[in-house]
């Protein structure tokens, strides 16, 4: 464990001097995050107006659901994305043979060798709307509530995760299902919004199949401290599969990996 | 005239190999979708009806034409373009007796023919789904919409050259599209009709050639109720501006172009 930590570390400082070297890219970052939670806020905004909301759900509500989403969104940037897009070349250019053979887990090694300062203000930014609207909507913080919260969070980039990696481990097999994941971006836009916004047949898909519900919804009514023992068990159970399916279709598609050209 | 035919035989059969990539780039455009289950819901459950301006079958046809527009008026060519210059095959291109943007006009051209059958798919599942929509738009609707979408298609095109031509002075001309493609999501109707934008807002809007981009055509497709005036001269007006733009730009750029590496 405490092997992995360090090479975790030296990784991670590796990445971000490596990523200092471009401070354009940084500000074009930062500009490109505030256009788009000012259209974001635009958008929710216009489902406002009287007597209509988001699915029952308040302003102030609604904004912390928008708060997860960002957070989400800055860790796809920062550690989902440099990393998982790397499988495909890695098995393009057959130099997964080398990460194979590192005495280090292979899953591990390809999903945190890097990262990327670029979803760093993302991530600050989401929190700091979660923490405000919680505090307009009047959630009072109690040490229970704070774990719970936590722990659907936990449980949020736990699914999240193992959705990206999935997706990108089906790149042994077809080595150009990089744009899939666009697909699962855009999928998972509808996460900016309470699920119970949708119709209800789309509910059910959005919560069972893509499991949006858990990403950024049920996060948010813990943090509001109205979510059920129900919910919250489901979303620790959901996180539980997926990270073992996930695991174990790497584990399987390896065995069909045989290097390149051969 | 041979030469465009050449041109855009060559580039569909080079388009065709890329089936499956293409038709994953046509679903990643299910965010219309999103927003139709959001907007319906609303006036599902709205207090007073007709507030939106449109009913449950207009937004509904709105929405499907916002996606068919979308996937014919996509432009890539500053990625393509990007890449291009990055590995030097710009240089071959520029001696060539063709101007190089014809050859990305093509390749588009090519690209949204291979993603007709999987947009016509999609279209028939959505008339599955949701069988009280269908509507079939009269002869010189259709033909109205079919001319506003290339206009819109030219008009995507010609702004993303124009940031294409970035690319002479900088590395990562695609980095500064993404600030482009934020008001686009947002300003042009994609994810939320133009009649239920404030005032202030959707006059700002107006100025902006985004509107004219998806939501004027959709409108004009779907056969709703017309919300511009003179919709066809201000998107003749934006493509007169920013024809000359790009051809000044391109002029001033290749003057300055050195090869890569050099």
């Amino acid at each position: 464990m405490g092997r992995y930590l360090l090479t975790l570390r030296r990784f991670w400082a590796t990445a971000l001097a490596g990523q200092l070297e471009y401070q354009l890219n940084l500000l074009i970052d930062l500009l490109a995050m505030a256009g788009n939670l000012a259209g974001s806020l635009f958008v929710i905004s216009l489902f406002y107006g009287p007597g209509r909301s988001l699915g029952g759900w308040s302003w102030e509500a609604a904004l912390v659901v928008l708060g997860v989403y960002t957070v989400l969104d800055g860790v796809c940037s920062s550690f989902l994305r440099p990393n998982l897009s790397t499988i495909a070349t890695h098995v393009q250019q057959g130099t997964l043979d080398f990460i194979l053979l590192k005495p280090i887990d292979s899953q591990f090694w390809l999903s945190f060798r890097t990262f990327s300062p670029a979803g760093l203000p993302e991530i600050g930014t989401g929190l700091g709307l979660i923490l405000w609207a919680a505090a307009k909507v009047g959630a009072s913080p109690s040490p229970t509530g704070f774990l719970t919260a936590a722990l659907m969070l936990a449980s949020s980039l736990v699914i999240l995760y193992s959705l990206w990696f999935g997706l990108a481990t089906t790149s042994i097999w077809f080595v150009k299902t990089w744009n899939a994941t666009e697909v699962l971006r855009a999928a998972l836009t509808a996460g900016r919004y309470p699920i119970s916004a949708y119709p209800l047949r789309l509910r059910s898909l959005l919560t069972v199949v893509l499991p949006v519900a858990f990403l950024t919804t049920v996060p948010a009514e813990a943090i509001l401290g109205r979510i059920s023992v129900n919910t919250g068990a489901a979303s620790l159970l959901m996180a539980t599969v997926t990270l073992m399916l996930c695991r174990g279709f790497w584990r399987y598609a390896l065995r069909f990996y045989t290097s390149a050209s051969s | 005239m041979r030469i465009a035919r050449v041109l855009l035989s060559s580039q569909y059969a080079y388009m065709l190999e890329y089936r499956a990539e293409i038709a994953l780039w046509t679903l990643s455009g299910v965010v219309p979708f999103i927003m139709l289950a959001l907007w319906s819901q609303v006036d599902a459950s709205g207090a007073n009806p007709g507030e939106l301006g449109l009913n449950r079958l207009q937004l509904g046809r709105y929405f499907l034409s916002a996606f068919i527009v979308r996937q014919f008026t996509i432009a890539w060519v500053v990625w393509a373009f990007e890449e291009d210059a990055l590995q030097g095959r710009l240089s071959h291109a520029l001696l060539q007796p063709l101007h190089p943007l014809w050859r990305y006009l093509a390749a588009h051209l090519a690209e949204q023919a291979t993603r007709l059958p999987f947009v016509a798919v999609l279209v028939g599942l959505f008339f599955l789904l949701q069988p009280d929509t269908v509507w079939l738009p009269s002869l010189p609707q259709a033909l109205t919409a079919l001319v506003a979408i290339w206009m819109a298609f030219a008009i995507h095109f010609l702004l993303q050259s124009a940031f294409a031509t970035l690319c002479f002075w900088s590395e990562r001309a695609s980095a500064l599209e993404r600030l482009l493609y934020i008001p686009y999501l947002f300003l042009s109707g994609l994810v939320a009709p133009l009649e239920v934008f404030p005032p202030a807002v959707r006059a700002f809007a107006l100025w902006t050639p985004f509107p004219y981009m998806i939501a004027f055509p959709a409108q004009l497709l779907s056969g709703n109720p017309l919300t511009f005036s003179g919709g066809f001269a201000a998107m003749a007006l934006w493509i007169a501006l920013l024809l000359p733009l790009v051809a000044l730009l391109w002029k001033a750029g290749v003057r300055r172009y050195s090869a890569m590496g050099a």
